[in-house]
């Protein structure tokens, strides 16, 4: 995983509440056996006109002009605003493939969904919630300007407008951690072996029924 | 020390280890796997050279890409195929137990591990699925996992968790007849949202949920995803352990006293303190029925479809209006008006032997109606299967006009050839009205199996207490 840095970003909005996880992918493309690839099928509900299938030329379908990500000043967003809830429904780790495979690094609504929340960070996908206000604040301007920018700086917490206005947010302490310095969840918990090891013995020892294998 | 809540103790239980930054380590002891979310994960522990940390914690079916027809003949679907057997050969290559396709025992993951006694009282249970909510109803915690997440309980069976937030639904009184667990489930819904859960565990409690049936209970805690919590979870009592004993991989019967001993604990303690309590009425719960894009759209089968005009809040308000739009629905219609396309009996919420017996009470003696071009059900898991016709319900559906299908999740999620065409409308036992589930530009009202089954035949809407 990347090492997540202060950057500066083109934004595009959706506004919707409860962007579920099979408008970011549908089903269809799920069936991959990669982690990689996903991008081009973002939204594809929404962003194609004529309904598409995993190993389509999807160059050769027909995009819908009304959908933001399709507008040319938008082919380069980094940052997607949207109301609340979003990435509810399934527990698909490639919602997240599929934002991050676009260029969407950072994703600023005034709630998640828990798994969603959750695996974003696993990915180096930064979920920003802010106040309702501040959101309905981000939804106003970006609609008043052509060409809307923001920086996002993880390490002072913090979301900045071209006016240099900052509003902070709130983020785990260990996951934020784990994004600036990229790092690996399965090596940090493999430094804790020896406890592992010692709590099976003890919790084996309680409960033996539960040493029970399937066959 | 205060009392402590169900969630509470489970969590203690499995506590390895609590870091400084205020996250804990979190012992699994059960691991179910499926084609969708695995094939990452245990590429990723290939490329790391790491081994699987306890394999006989991991119990792994095909459900979600699998057809419903022919299963002996194999997938047809190339893609769907790949999937399938990508799973097939990382169970052999890391010695895992495998019910592969057409094994009686293969199924719904959900269905399958309550069958076997795979989910057990006061274990922590994860599938790389948001429904793994379901195995709750056991006193279990139980939640559904990314595939990263899938990749760290494999090598290291554990979780870096941060404690969720206490959280209890109590559903007071005895519903009244032809309502049921998932009429219950879905007015919850209505009542918090979709995100009312979010952050939290969720205990389900009170006389209507005691007096659940276990499949019933599977149902509630099986959509408590769809209510934001990762969570829920249901005290073990007689009930559980009626359901658990004797069960393939559950307590040997020399284990069985002491089992059930340390289960004792698994309730809230009286004193137990929640961060929110919501307490409903069961008498104010009717058969519902999804009108919208949302579970939490959703109303009394005798209600109309709301009016957006007369919500205050404005991004409910467009919410609802392309809702209406995508569903193709006029404020103010009443359900019972809404025909349909297709009837859709099945899924880890509504597949199970008591959901097929609802079902076939109200199809029994009926025909499908003409206007229905398909109506299906796809049994939970092959043992499902068997036992429901072994009771002679395959020949009740069969001879009213539905499908009996072979298991597998089917046309809840449409990964296989069952789905909905652009603007068929679906009454569905499913768990998620979401836009393009069932299909793309397919429309999904959900239901319980008995309003579903009595759809079909009515080809509309109707209310399950009117019929004879």
């Amino acid at each position: 995983m990347d090492k997540f840095e202060t950057f500066t970003g083109v934004v595009a909005a959706i506004d919707r509440p409860n962007i579920d996880t099979d408008a970011i992918i549908p089903k269809q493309y799920l069936k991959s056996i990669k982690r990689s690839g996903f991008g081009v099928n973002l939204f594809d509900d929404w962003r194609y006109l004529d309904p598409g299938a995993p190993g389509d030329d999807h160059s050769r379908r027909r995009p819908n002009p009304d959908f933001v990500l399709n507008q040319d000043a938008f082919a380069a967003t980094s940052i997607l605003l949207a109301r609340e809830n979003f990435g509810c429904g399934s527990s698909r780790e490639h919602a997240v493939w599929a934002l991050l495979d676009f260029g969407i690094r950072v994703v600023i609504a005034p709630s998640f969904a828990d798994i969603f929340y959750n695996n974003s960070f696993k990915n180096g996908l930064l979920p920003i919630a802010l106040e309702t206000t501040q959101v309905d604040r981000l939804f106003a301007a970006l609609g008043a300007s052509d060409d809307y920018r923001l920086t996002i700086d993880l390490e002072r917490q913090c979301v900045i407008d071209p006016e240099g206005v900052e509003a902070t947010f709130e983020v785990d302490a260990f996951r934020r951690h784990c994004l600036l310095n990229g790092l690996d969840d399965i090596g940090l918990t493999m430094q804790y072996a020896d406890e592992i090891r010692d709590f099976e013995q003890a919790y084996y020892a309680r409960s033996p029924w539960l040493e029970r294998a399937p066959s | 020390m205060a009392g402590r809540t169900l969630y509470d103790k489970i969590w203690d239980l499995h506590q390895v280890r609590r870091n400084d930054d205020g996250t804990s380590l979190l012992y699994i002891d059960r691991h179910l796997v499926h084609e969708v979310t695995s094939a990452q994960a245990f590429e990723g522990l290939e490329l790391a050279d790491r081994p699987l940390w306890r394999r006989d914690s991991i119990l792994a079916v095909a459900d979600h890409n699998v057809p419903t027809v022919g299963q002996a003949q194999g997938i047809a679907d190339p893609v769907s195929r790949l999937q399938v057997e990508t799973l097939d050969r990382n169970c052999e290559r890391f010695d895992v137990t495998e019910f592969r396709l057409g094994d009686p025992r293969n199924g719904i993951v959900h269905v399958v591990g309550p069958e076997q006694g795979a989910t057990l009282p006061g274990m922590t249970v994860v599938c790389g699925d948001s429904h793994t909510s379901t195995h709750g109803a056991f006193a279990a915690l139980a939640f559904g996992i990314g595939t990263s997440e899938v990749e760290h309980v494999m090598a290291t069976q554990c979780l870096i968790q941060q404690k969720s937030k206490n959280m209890r639904v109590r559903i007071e009184g005895a519903v009244g007849p032809g309502v049921t667990a998932k009429d219950i489930v879905l007015h919850i819904i209505g009542v918090i949202g979709t995100a009312g859960g979010t952050g939290h565990a969720i205990e389900f409690a009170g006389e209507a949920i005691r007096n659940l049936s276990m499949e019933g209970r599977m149902t509630v805690c099986n959509m408590t995803i769809e209510a934001g919590a990762r969570a829920g979870l249901i005290a073990c009592d007689q009930t559980t352990l009626d359901y658990v004993r004797g069960r393939p991989y559950g307590p040997r019967e020399d284990h069985w006293q002491q089992a059930v001993a340390s289960w004792q604990d698994l309730h809230s303690d009286d004193d137990a303190q929640f961060d929110r309590e919501v307490e409903i009425d069961a008498a104010d719960i009717a058969p519902q029925v999804t009108w919208g894009t949302s579970p939490e759209m959703v109303c009394s089968v005798a209600d109309a479809v709301p009016d957006p005009a007369a919500e205050i809040d404005t991004v409910r308000a467009t919410g609802m209006r392309g809702a209406l739009e995508y569903m193709g629905l006029e404020a103010g219609t009443a359900i019972r008006d809404i025909p349909l396309d297709k009837v859709f009996i099945g899924s880890c919420t509504n597949s199970r032997i008591e959901d097929l017996r609802a079902a076939a009470k109200v199809a029994e003696g009926r025909r499908v109606a003409g206007n229905v071009k398909l109506a299906m059900v796809v049994p939970g898991s092959g043992l499902v299967k068997q036992q429901a016709e072994a009771e002679g319900l395959d020949r009740i559906f069969i001879d009213a006009g539905f499908e009996w299908r072979e298991p597998g999740c089917s046309m809840c999620l449409a990964m296989n050839a069952d789905r909905l065409e652009p603007g068929e409308r679906c009454a569905s036992t499913s768990n998620r009205n979401f836009e393009g589930r069932q299909g793309q530009g397919g429309r999904t009202h959900l239901v319980s199996p008995a309003m579903a089954a009595a759809a079909a035949v009515h080809g509309h809407f109707v209310d399950v207490r009117e019929l004879d």
